[in-house]
């Protein structure tokens, strides 16, 4: 070992630990990938398989547009936001249980880098776990797809608001049941009261405005826009709403990771 | 004055009361003012030192090195490492610290190799295969580099955190009973090699139960009560307080006095 061990070489390194942080986030959900995306495409398919089988020939969104096809990109997007939620609560709490959290809060990584890199991940997943969705569902049914764009940034966009929530859920969660309640009580009524199996336009009056108080039912509409060109409120109005969640939560995020909340004593 | 390794001014440290519900909190319910672990604090540690931390359990160490490690905040007072501040210049404190935590964690997704070269990129360091082959080595973990961090003995992962402190080459390393549970073999081979990076310029700050391990390797040493420093001086100097008698007896003399004392101010 040469004397030059003394000198750290910091001021060599260019590159932020960033970018190494999003790659161990990355890394982590692909080591289960079984788990983390063959798990929830199956799951997708078979609410397909049994809301088409048994809703099929009764029920009618759109017009011209079969029940099976309004059904993939509801499924596709409630996967995504699903998976891009857990991605970040599950690595925190794992993370925080086991201690090793320990080894990111020691070094020169910002609350911002630290943001970035667990949301980015958290995006990822989320747009792998529908990429595979749609690809599988291509077996079944090709649904067409009128704007590209509006199906990425509503997928980006949502993901990335979902990967927020998974972060504040990490970091307030201090065990696995805190968690479990986050995603048990507001996560999962969230998504499946968002118009993932029926147009809002098919509820009462009183559940259709219930529904305009629900972030998610926003992302959905917007997203299945891209696909059919037609949606229960204006893709502009959705992602105006999806924007805005999207910039509230990143404000709340980042103050909690700046105070140190439950990670810095 | 200039900068030195490691510098503590007047740090205090009280950790809030745990607040049993959320309406205590909003309503600011409590008459508890919390527990005082750290009491005006100063402390400098110089370039090149090995320095020793000792005390009894709650005497406050680990809560000295977690607000130089910036997992904890001072209530008051400063830390800073090789002049860093370790809130308002946290990148550069951390880059200039290693710290060997207490608790034996580690990562069961990834591999040693895998463990290090994360580590190492946290630093922003993405070309370090060189220097981590070197510290496998050192610490003998050579043949655990594909390892899953799951299958490694506890004295193998306490090797590896070892490591995971010294990926980025830090000027300072702070050691936190880092021998707490190991074999004689592993403590042996530790100490060597972290004797041989003090003498090649390493500052090293040491906490441990074990005394014998203190007064072998360190040229300074504090000793923590309650969260005060009540005494402070080389080995030596402490050793000769008790006529050479070792250590030890020079710890229990000291943390005796120490309690007399608090309790006749009391």
């Amino acid at each position: 070992m040469s004397d030059s061990t003394v000198v750290s070489r910091w001021g060599k390194s260019s590159r932020s630990g960033f970018y190494t942080l999003l790659y161990k986030e990355l890394l982590r959900f692909w080591r289960v990938g079984f788990q983390t995306i063959a798990a929830p495409v199956i799951t997708a398919l078979l609410y397909l398989i049994v809301f088409v089988q048994v809703l099929q020939d009764r029920v009618q969104v759109y017009d011209q547009i079969p029940y099976v096809e309004f059904l993939i990109p509801g499924l596709m997007m409630m996967s995504m936001l699903q998976n891009a939620f857990a991605n970040p609560s599950s690595s925190l709490i794992q993370s925080r249980v086991t201690g090793n959290l320990v080894f990111v809060l020691l070094t020169p990584i910002s609350t911002r880098e630290f943001f970035a890199a667990y949301v980015a991940a958290a995006v990822v997943r989320g747009l792998a776990v529908g990429l595979t969705v749609w690809l599988v569902s291509l077996l079944f049914v090709p649904i067409p797809v009128t704007s590209f764009v509006w199906v990425l940034v509503f997928g980006t966009l949502g993901s990335a608001m979902m990967g927020i929530l998974g972060l504040i859920a990490g970091l307030w969660s201090e065990k696995f049941d805190q968690m479990a309640a986050f995603q048990n009580f507001l996560i999962m009524p969230l998504t499946f009261l968002s118009g993932v199996f029926y147009s809002i336009h098919s509820l009462p009056a009183f559940w259709q405005g219930v529904s305009h108080w629900n972030p998610i039912f926003y992302t959905i509409d917007g997203f299945r826009y891209g696909f059919f060109g037609v949606s229960d409120s204006s893709p502009w109005m959705s992602l105006a709403v999806v924007f805005g969640f999207f910039v509230v939560l990143t404000f709340i995020a980042i103050r909690l990771l700046d105070s140190g909340y439950k990670l810095r004593t | 004055m200039s900068s030195a390794a490691i510098e503590f001014d007047h740090i205090h440290k009280t950790y809030k009361p745990a607040v049993k519900h959320w309406w205590h909190r909003l309503a600011k319910r409590t008459q508890d003012e919390g527990f005082k672990a750290l009491n005006n604090v100063d402390l400098r540690v110089e370039y090149g030192e090995f320095f020793g931390l000792l005390g009894p359990n709650g005497a406050g160490k680990t809560s000295l090195i977690s607000i130089l490690a910036g997992l904890s905040y001072a209530t008051q007072g400063t830390a800073r490492v090789c002049g860093h501040d370790v809130v308002t210049d946290f990148r550069a404190a951390r880059r200039s610290l290693g710290v060997v935590p207490q608790e034996l964690v580690y990562d069961p997704f990834f591999t040693v190799m895998e463990t290090l070269r994360i580590q190492s990129g946290y630093f922003g360091l993405h070309h370090n295969d060189d220097w981590i082959e070197e510290v496998l080595h050192n610490l003998g973990l050579t043949d655990k580099t594909h390892a899953n961090m799951r299958s490694l003995s506890g004295g193998m992962k306490r090797r590896v955190l070892v490591a995971q402190a010294l990926v980025h080459r830090p000027p300072v390393i702070v050691l936190d009973e880092p021998t707490a549970g190991v074999d004689v073999d592993l403590r042996r081979s530790l100490w060597e090699f972290i004797s041989r990076l003090n003498q090649q310029g390493h500052t090293i700050l040491l906490t441990t139960h074990y005394l014998e391990e203190a007064e072998a390797l360190c040229g300074r040493i504090a000793m923590l009560k309650h969260g005060q420093v009540v005494a402070l001086d080389t080995t030596d100097a402490l050793l000769a307080r008790v006529g050479g008698a070792g250590l030890e007896e020079a710890f229990v003399q000291i943390m005796r006095e120490a309690g007399q004392a608090t309790v006749e101010s009391s």
